[in-house]
């Protein structure tokens, strides 16, 4: 996703002049293409994002469309009241790209972990929330980002995760979910970078003679509930999969649509990370596998939920 | 809009008369809200009448050019004082001073964003401003315009981390168009300044950080004027004033007394306090 999204970032800087590259002092090397031919509009803000978010949405006040990047809890946490205060009340058009979102960066410790930033920034008003699932929703999510006249979040996983599309979805638009894979029983809602464990999964329930859709369910805010209404009708189960903690994420956003529509509930299950901290070493397959969010072990799950 | 270069003389006797009326006017506000940070307000009196009387580039009837010389009320509690400018400069009609935190009007006690005119950010969270402000000088230089940013900060705002990251990335970035000034009358909330957080050297802080920092009268106001439509000064460096100031400067009992950082005059309070500014004989 990350190279993608610095791929794409050069793309956009050449073709609009509005485009401003601000970095948290990471990306060696990344940005070498957009900084050499657009120098003037490059930034390392160095280690400072309070600082750096309230320059991009100083900018945005004035016409540009910023781009703030680091990795996720730097450009979430870190500097949430610039985030809320700058850019969000002031309704300027930050695009904030996080990298090592979830447990992307596991091994760094849970300093690096960002299972909570879909929780805190779902909740600022103004503010759109984009999970892209694999490197070509990450351009998709880009170029519709710099159609909006508000804050976007792009919650991005790390380099070389499997591609899932084969090129920007035609049909991709922000707060629209996009249907992976079809299946009948039940209904995987996956955001951001665990789209392949929840193929994975629907590919295990085959094997059990249970049929899955798989909907990437990229926009956390606004909710897709045209694909909610249709999710929670049909299918006799409904997941929510992320790579985020259960309190505020995905899981939580559809949970209080569930309630404030009134919908007799489907079988209703819930994948994301618990309310603690992953103080183990180890890589993020090792963590998905020790909290239970590899592909294999939500088919379990679902398939003893449904037995 | 051109920008006009200004190489008048500040007219200071003018200018004091209307920081005197603008002061005059805050208190008002301040009695008939019931309002807090009054002296707050009445600290940095000269600065705002320094900026909108004598050096910014702006026009009230066009308060979105975008050439405009922006002014940052980063220490956002005073926004009594920027309201009332801002009236008297025109940018609305002066009655609606008189909705001043009044239920359903657009004047909050800290300036609300995208609601009233002139009202280049909101603030009120300390330690905003100036990073808001060096994105809009450097989309400035981005654009190639000319426009300049002053941002005004209390003494107490300097505690907070963010004004440093932003004083640090506006000398990297030379960004010459920026200048900061510190209202600095030596008191924060509940305590003196300095003895909250050590500010002091504060002029050095500034210096130390690559700014062109320079100490004033907060209350010589033609100095302020010619400091501030100095800028940029040449230096090559973004430009700090540290302007010392007196909380609640121009009301005798209201001076340096930090009571009045949170209470409102009384009826018969307003009209001592007018008096003294030589508003009614």
């Amino acid at each position: 996703m990350r190279n993608a999204f610095a791929d794409e970032l050069t793309k956009l800087g050449n073709e609009d002049s509005r485009v401003v590259m601000l970095s948290g002092d990471i990306g060696n090397r990344l940005f070498d293409k957009f900084r050499g031919a657009h120098p003037s509009r490059f930034f390392n803000c160095g280690v400072a994002e309070q600082n750096m978010m309230g320059v991009a949405s100083g900018m945005a006040m004035s016409g540009l469309r910023p781009v703030v990047y680091t990795i996720t809890p730097f450009v979430t946490t870190r500097c949430l009241e610039q985030i809320r205060t700058d850019a969000c009340y002031h309704e300027a058009p930050v695009m904030i790209v996080a990298v090592g979102a979830g447990l992307a960066y596991a091994g760094l410790g849970p300093t690096h972990h960002a299972c909570e930033d879909i929780s805190l920034l779902r909740s600022l008003p103004n503010m759109i929330v984009v999970a892209p699932g694999d490197a070509w929703e990450v351009r998709g999510a880009m170029r519709a980002a710099l159609k909006q006249d508000k804050p976007v979040y792009i919650r991005m996983g790390k380099k070389g995760e499997p591609v899932v599309h084969k090129g920007v979805p035609a049909d991709f638009a922000l707060g629209k979910a996009l249907k992976v894979e079809d299946g009948n029983d039940v209904c995987l809602l996956s955001t951001g970078n665990m789209l392949p464990e929840a193929i994975e999964a629907a590919h295990r329930l085959k094997e059990k003679n249970i049929s899955a859709r798989v909907m990437s369910f990229h926009t956390v805010k606004p909710l897709d509930t045209a694909c909610l209404e249709e999710a929670f009708s049909r299918f006799k189960l409904v997941a929510t999969i992320e790579e985020h903690s259960l309190i505020g994420g995905l899981g939580s956003a559809v949970s209080e649509w569930v309630i404030d529509r009134a919908v007799k509930p489907s079988l209703f299950l819930r994948f994301g990370t618990p309310d603690a901290f992953f103080k183990m070493s180890g890589e993020q397959e090792f963590a998905r596998e020790q909290l239970g969010l590899t592909g294999h072990q939500m088919a379990e799950k679902i398939e003893h939920t449904l037995a | 809009m051109n920008i006009t270069v200004r190489s008048v003389t500040p007219d200071a006797t003018a200018l004091k008369l209307q920081a005197a009326k603008l002061r005059g006017r805050v208190i008002e506000m301040s009695h008939a809200a019931q309002a807090a940070h009054l002296a707050s307000a009445l600290s940095c009196c000269d600065v705002v009448t320094a900026a909108y009387w004598h050096v910014l580039n702006v026009d009230p009837q066009n308060p979105k050019d975008p050439d405009r010389d922006r002014f940052i009320l980063s220490k956002g509690h005073a926004a009594a004082a920027l309201y009332a400018a801002l009236a008297f400069k025109g940018y609305y009609p002066l009655d609606v001073l008189e909705t001043y935190c009044q239920d359903g009007g657009k004047l909050a006690e800290h300036p609300p964003a995208n609601l009233l005119p002139g009202v280049e950010a909101a603030t009120g969270s300390l330690g905003h401003g100036l990073p808001i402000g060096c994105g809009m000088a450097l989309s400035g230089r981005i654009k190639g315009q000319k426009f300049r940013v002053f941002a005004l900060l209390s003494d107490g705002e300097n505690n907070e981390g963010s004004v440093w990251e932003a004083a640090m990335f506006a000398a990297a970035q030379k960004l010459e168009n920026v200048c900061v000034i510190v209202d600095y009358n030596k008191w924060q909330a509940t305590a003196r300044s300095n003895e909250t957080l050590m500010l002091a050297p504060l002029r050095d802080k500034w210096a130390a950080f690559g700014w062109d920092a320079v100490e004033t009268d907060g209350h010589d106001i033609g100095k302020l004027a010619e400091l501030m439509q100095n800028v940029p000064n040449g230096s090559g460096k973004p430009v700090a004033i540290i302007a010392h100031t007196v909380k609640g400067k121009g009301v005798s009992f209201m001076e340096d007394d930090n009571n009045w950082h949170y209470r409102a005059p009384t009826a018969e309070e307003v009209k001592t306090a007018h008096r003294e500014l030589g508003l009614v004989s």
